[in-house]
């Protein structure tokens, strides 16, 4: 079956071992899992997991039964890049000198809508916000002046359909 | 054993968190444990031997066995088994039978010691990660390192193992969560929010399994364990009688109805009867209820009931179109969905489609099982002693049995008469199993006759609970079904390897001489005459007792589906 890009997201209780339990089902199952981001969600007390993977439609409706299966999970959904806003963060550490220097960075900065987060003697650190390829393209374009450290997170994602986990936790309480 | 007391469900002033976890051990009604200690789990132990009066502990010899004991405590009597261990490698012998638990839904609560939780993550004296460990073979684990969270923590152990789909649960506890001291109260728990261990059954599916079975003209039922843990028995012969469909059971299935009904067709699966494996493959509606189409049962997925409609009543959403895809799941548990669907089922009686079932038996009679049943060769085959341990029981003694040829030989010939009576390990296939289960089983079921019967590879990976089972003076009857091999792999390599009999056959000890060992009387037969004798004597017996049969070295095992191949590939030689 063809293979396509899947966010997995899920809803659980902020437990220790949830995530090794969540990861462990990806790892019986042979799966690499590309990106996983962990945060607050809209709701008090309840964590949100965003998990990217490439895998087949067929394959990742039944992680997807495995993931709400754990007694934690309050619910899963898997969905295609179409549905779903993402983003990912990257940051850039590049050498101080380079910045006064070579003017060239300056307008790759400027052009890329990256924001300088901090500027000190030895070096800059520079943050974006966006689709993969442009975090890639801006790398491309600051690799020849010495990247000194680079870093991406991890996809998030929210979906353009709701998600309904208030009215779960309610139905529950009743 | 016999009626434990019982304590209130409160304590007045602080007690230790040891003593929190008998006392809450005590208020879930589990009143018999099987464990072993060690250094971590110490104080619990000094709290057992307070309340021996309430709780009853029995000491076995690995802790392997102690999980497989409760494993075969929770089958025969429908409660959670327990089962207690110390740190490191207790907590880890615990992990085959805990998996063991895990593939084939039986409800556990298996309490670990842990070093003191100052030293976790110190690489200390017996620290080994069991929560990591144990973590995908558990249905659910939790790492207590706070007195005050024992009782609601073991509250929801136990409410998390029985509930749903049944499972094994871990709970491991710090050292110095046992020392220190805290306020008691037990409130057995009834909910968890982000947990539904049942689903909600929809009225839609219900009329559109109706309507499937009512048009049917050649159905067939496939049932599992699910019919037994969900206790649905009564709602399942129902169904089958007013519905009149031929009905077949998985390994782990048997005994939901007897053996004898005459609806009953037969097992299914690798060493399944000859009728219900072909006639998957031509049936127009297969109704799987209870069971979740697992390879042994299915064989090659592309080819298995391709041409029926399927209807699958199941708890576990997961299971859904998980191997097989369905047309219809019926979500909930049977007992409740069963029920629900009776009044919708036409009366029928299928008598041209049932014939077909009783003409493929013929051929599978003449062929296989009267042969296995009654030889006329000198040797012994391993049908006929569970045939004369059928004669003795009458069908009532419960059949616990270990893995391979003979487990094949016993579940498809033991004869049952009521549920929860075949004990075997069917998802994880544990050599080793029946011994300690075996001991469960009859603590579980003080009152039946416990059968277990074993091969000598089997036998002799959990042999040292032999001591357990002279100690505790449980009456369990040992059957080992001797061939000196490790009987299936050697019929594998005869079959499928050119009879390259690579490390499977055995030099094995006098079984006898170690039974005595232990003081348990045994007895080795060789001849028809003396088996027969001899199980009669056993059956009789009000002690436990080992006999080892000598059978046959190299019979096979058939019916057969090759692995991979196709239900309708079975091979009858």
């Amino acid at each position: 079956m063809e293979k396509k890009t899947y966010t997995i997201s899920i809803y659980a209780e902020n437990n220790v071992g949830l995530l090794s339990r969540v990861s462990a089902i990806f790892l019986k199952r042979h799966i690499n899992i590309d990106s996983l981001n962990t945060s607050l969600s809209e709701i008090e007390d309840i964590f949100r997991f965003v998990i990217v993977v490439q895998t087949s439609k067929d394959q990742v409706i039944k992680i997807v039964k495995q993931i709400e299966k754990q007694i934690e999970v309050i619910k899963a959904f898997y969905h295609t890049d179409e549905e779903t806003i993402f983003q990912e963060s990257a940051l850039y550490k590049v050498k101080s000198n380079s910045l006064f220097e070579q003017r060239q960075i300056q307008n790759v900065i400027k052009k890329s809508h990256a924001n300088i987060v901090t500027v000190n003697p030895d070096f800059f650190v520079i943050e974006k916000t966006g689709f993969r390829e442009e975090t890639e393209q801006l790398y491309n374009e600051l690799a020849p002046y010495g990247l000194l450290q680079f870093v991406r997170s991890g996809r998030i994602s929210v979906t353009k359909s709701p998600m309904q986990i208030t009215h779960i936790l309610k139905e529950f309480s009743k | 054993m016999g009626a434990k007391k019982s304590l209130p469900k409160k304590a007045s002033g602080h007690i230790t968190g040891a003593e929190a976890v008998v006392r809450s051990l005590i208020a879930e009604g589990a009143d018999l444990i099987y464990g072993y200690p060690g250094g971590a789990i110490m104080p619990v132990y000094d709290e057992l031997y307070k309340f021996q009066d309430h709780i009853e502990h029995v000491l076995v010899r690995h802790e392997q066995g102690a999980a497989h004991a409760a494993q075969g405590f929770a089958r025969v009597s429908g409660k959670v088994g327990v089962c207690m261990a110390t740190s490191g490698p207790g907590a880890t012998n615990l992990v085959t039978g805990i998996a063991d638990a895990m593939i084939d839904s039986t409800p556990l609560v298996c309490i670990t010691g842990q070093v003191p939780s100052h030293l976790l993550g110190s690489d200390a004296f017996q620290e080994t990660d069991i929560i990591g460990i144990s973590t995908p073979v558990t249905k659910w684990s939790y790492q207590v390192t706070k007195v005050e969270e024992i009782p609601e923590i073991l509250a929801k152990a136990f409410y998390i193992a029985r509930s749903g789909r049944p499972g094994p649960v871990l709970v491991d506890i710090t050292k110095d969560a046992q020392f220190a001291k805290s306020e008691f109260s037990y409130t057995k728990c009834t909910k968890i929010r982000s947990y539904k261990p049942i689903p909600e059954t929809s009225d839609d599916d219900l009329s559109q399994a109706s309507k499937l079975i009512n048009a049917a003209k050649k159905p067939m039922i496939v049932w599992g364990q699910g019919v037994i843990l969900g206790e649905a028995e009564d709602e399942f012969r129902a169904f089958v009688e007013k519905s009149g469909v031929p009905a077949a059971w998985t390994i782990l299935g048997v005994s939901a109805i007897e053996t004898a009904h005459p609806l009953n067709v037969g097992m299914v699966g690798m060493h399944g009867n000859y009728a219900p494996n072909l006639l998957t493959n031509e049936c127009d509606l297969l109704i799987a209820i209870g069971m979740r189409f697992d390879d042994r049962v299915t064989g090659d997925l592309a080819s298995y009931a391709k041409q029926a409609k399927i209807i699958h009543f199941e708890i576990d959403p997961a299971e859904v179109n998980k191997n097989v895809n369905v047309d219809v799941a019926v979500m909930g548990n049977v007992k409740h969905t069963l029920a629900a669907i009776l009044p919708h089922v036409e009366k029928k009686i299928y008598t041209d489609w049932l014939d077909r079932f009783h003409k493929l038996d013929t051929i599978e009679h003449d062929k296989v099982i009267d042969a296995e049943l009654n030889p006329t060769k000198s040797g012994l085959t391993m049908g006929e002693v569970i045939k004369t341990i059928n004669a003795n029981s009458q069908g009532d003694a419960v059949v616990v049995t270990d893995v391979g040829q003979h487990q094949m030989i016993a579940c498809r010939y033991a004869e049952f008469r009521q549920s929860k009576s075949n004990i075997t390990s069917g998802g994880l296939g544990t050599m080793g199993f029946a011994l300690p289960a075996a001991l469960g089983a009859k603590m579980g079921a003080p009152d039946r006759e416990v059968v277990a019967v074993i091969g000598d590879g089997g036998f002799q990976m959990n042999i040292q609970e032999l001591g357990t089972i002279f100690q505790t003076q449980a009456a369990v009857k040992i059957v080992i079904l001797n061939n000196d091999f490790l009987g299936m792999v050697r019929q594998w390599q005869q079959l499928f390897f050119d009879k390259r009999y690579a490390s499977t056959e055995m030099v094995n000890p006098d079984f006898v001489k170690i039974a005595e060992g232990y003081f348990i009387e045994s007895k080795r037969v060789t001849t028809r005459d003396d088996m027969t004798a001899a199980v009669a004597e056993m059956m009789k017996s009000d002690k436990p007792y080992l006999l080892e049969v000598c059978v046959e070295k190299e019979n096979n095992v058939f019916p057969m589906i090759p692995s991979g191949a196709s239900v309708s590939d079975i091979r009858l030689e």
